[in-house]
């Protein structure tokens, strides 16, 4: 009897039929395929009748994650029951046989082999839908095997003609001669497993082939339910937020603005919405708009152009002028009143740029007072402490746009063309 | 100038209805569809100027459409609407025959403006779509060289490039006009033309092109 603590529990996941031997094997800890090759050669050995205990364990034991065992719902599976009962003729004929020869191996064989079916029916009849199709998976192949469709029948007959030739030389080898030349022996035993695999060797591997396609299909949709539940979730946490604040216009934008950042993450797997996020130029864009628009609510639309690592020759240039752009976006944010800001970046092997653009109110930069640091020191002290340039082009009514640039290289010499001109490779 | 006569092609009835109240004063509405068979016949039955397509349908790509269409109506326009930003979304679609990429966050009266230029004969570039051309083309800065033996096709000018900046800094024709101190009509020109050069130069590279910054 199973240990009440970890009951003995058919495998859902480690499975070749019924998945008896993946359930042992994880209860006694037995490696699954020492288990399953010492079941095949025992069953050979005994007639049968491990195949037959196989099969009543298929049906007594319960499936993982399952609370029942198949044969709960077979004892009211009276049909099934009776396909049982209509095989015992059969039997009996079977020993009849096999009491006039004298053969005790037929007997117990067909024993073995009339449990073995009636269970097989009942399995069958009573297990779960996802159980049965792996099932008929498993048969399919041999039911293939046997059917005379075009062109394949000559194969197998050819196949299984050749096997059987190889199986009786084997057991010529075997019959013959003296028992104790072991090297006939072994040459007959070789043969005759040489006979088994030309003959059953497609389905073997055609069933192989299906259980890993099956393990795949499972694997990826558990994928996919995952994706789903992940997506519907955040979705919906949205959707009843915007509900809430539906009277707040701009608390609504900004819900909206987040979710639709965090679909494309998912969804088209957005380069820098991820872990990595800081580095490279293009990535510390994205980050600003994630940032800047979390935390005033404008939409900020980014478009970046070529791209370069922050950890270069030039890393502190590319901070000092990242974050100056930063600073004039959260301005433009703040005071435009723009209903969106646009943010251009793009790097040059020469130098890199940042506009950020707004069609909001814009402002008198003459009359700008001294104490409004946001735009003298963060932006343009930034850009003049590292060379680069900064320039601020506003006017009332007309919006504002700041343009920061950086050079990145040293030696000006080396410039042989305009900047924006067109390069050819190599 | 009577209105512009519109074919609307969405799968999404609720974003269809908003479009429809959008334009209603702008444009002719021929007609809705939801599928690519059903805006093929659609389309074919009714000749609009323009049709306001979709990128991604339930039954195939917006590309599928225009292929179709063009076989029977080489004269319809189409302009490319979408959620998607990945690159070979909007760069596949363009080669595919679309005249412009929009993305669906567009305020309405810039679609108006939009489907106007379309029916004209021009090219609508969105900010991110500028961006896209400005990187292909570029030999620096991870682009791919575009090399099919035409310099012609496989390079921007200077002037194009600058148009391109402008948009992608969020611009507007106008605004960009009034910046380079060129005319209207020049700016759509220059959009023209790298239309054409995105549509004809080698195919193969600017696909890979496309796929490779979606992955990097």
């Amino acid at each position: 009897m199973p240990r009440r603590s970890v009951a003995l529990r058919r495998s859902a996941e480690d499975r070749l039929l019924g998945g008896v031997a993946g359930g042992v094997s994880a209860r006694i800890g037995v490696e699954v395929t020492v288990l399953r090759i010492g079941l095949v050669l025992f069953g050979l050995v005994s007639s049968g009748l491990v195949f037959a205990g196989y099969v009543l364990a298929w049906l007594l034991v319960a499936r993982e994650g399952e609370d029942e065992p198949i044969a709960k719902r077979a004892i009211g599976d009276r049909r099934g029951i009776m396909v049982g009962v209509a095989l015992i003729p059969a039997l009996i004929v079977a020993l009849v046989v096999a009491a006039v020869l004298g053969a005790g191996w037929l007997g117990s064989g067909a024993w073995a082999l009339f449990v073995a079916v009636a269970g097989l029916v009942l399995v069958y009849r009573n297990a779960a839908e996802d159980e049965r199709a792996a099932m008929r998976r498993v048969a399919e192949p041999l039911w293939r095997l046997s059917s005379n469709r075009k062109g394949s029948w000559f194969v197998f007959t050819r196949r299984v003609v050749a096997g059987a030739a190889l199986m009786l030389i084997g057991l010529a080898f075997l019959l013959s001669g003296h028992r104790a030349n072991l090297v006939r022996a072994f040459l007959g035993v070789v043969m005759i497993i040489a006979g088994l695999v030309v003959v059953f060797g497609p389905w073997w591997l055609s069933v192989g082939h299906e259980l890993v396609d099956e393990r795949q299909a499972r694997a990826r949709a558990e994928e996919r339910a995952d994706l789903a539940a992940r997506v519907h979730d955040s979705v919906l946490q949205t959707l009843a937020l915007i509900q809430r604040r539906a009277d707040q216009p701009q608390q609504v934008i900004q819900l909206a603005r987040a979710q639709e950042r965090e679909l494309r993450a998912v969804l088209f797997s957005d380069p820098g919405a991820d872990a990595a996020r800081d580095e490279s130029f293009a990535a510390a864009l994205r980050r600003i708009q994630q940032e800047v628009e979390a935390a005033h609510g404008v939409p900020i639309e980014v478009v970046a152009v070529g791209d370069v690592p922050l950890d270069g020759p030039f890393a502190e240039r590319l901070t000092a002028l990242l974050a100056a752009g930063r600073e004039a976006t959260v301005n433009a944010a703040k005071w435009s009143g723009a209903p969106v800001i646009s943010l251009f970046g793009e790097a040059e092997p020469e130098c890199a740029s940042l506009f950020v653009r707004d069609r909001g109110g814009g402002f008198d930069l003459a009359q700008v007072a001294d104490d409004r640091k946001g735009l003298s020191e963060s932006v343009r002290g930034r850009m003049s402490r590292c060379g680069g340039t900064a320039e601020i082009r506003t006017a009332l009514g007309e919006g504002t746009e700041v343009r920061l640039s950086v050079r990145l290289d040293e030696d000006h010499r080396r410039r042989d063309g305009p900047v924006s001109a067109p390069r050819t490779a190599p | 100038m009577s209105a512009r006569r519109v074919v609307l092609v969405d799968d999404h009835e609720l974003f269809r209805a908003g479009v429809r109240a959008e334009l209603g004063g702008r444009c002719e509405i021929l007609g809705e569809a939801g599928d690519v068979d059903e805006a093929v016949e659609l389309i074919c039955d009714r000749q609009p100027d323009v049709v306001l397509l979709d990128v991604h349908l339930p039954s195939g790509s917006g590309e599928a459409v225009i292929a179709a269409v063009h076989e029977r109506a080489p004269q319809v326009r189409f302009l490319a609407l979408s959620v998607s930003d990945a690159p070979e979304d909007v760069i596949g679609i363009i080669r595919s025959g679309a005249r412009g990429y929009v993305t669906k966050t567009i305020a309405p009266g810039e679609l108006a403006d939009a489907l106007e230029r379309i029916a004209e004969g021009d090219a609508v570039f969105s900010p991110r779509l500028a961006g896209f051309v400005l990187d292909a083309f570029s030999a620096g800065s991870g682009g791919v060289a575009l090399a099919s033996g035409d310099p012609e096709l496989d390079q921007l000018t200077v002037r194009e490039r600058e148009v391109l900046r402008l948009i992608a800094r969020g611009y507007t024709y106008k605004e960009l006009a009034r910046e380079l101190t060129i005319s209207v009509k020049t700016v759509e020109t220059h959009v023209s033309s790298v239309l054409r050069k995105l549509q004809l130069s080698n195919r193969h590279q600017l696909t890979r092109w496309a796929t490779e910054r979606r992955l990097s």
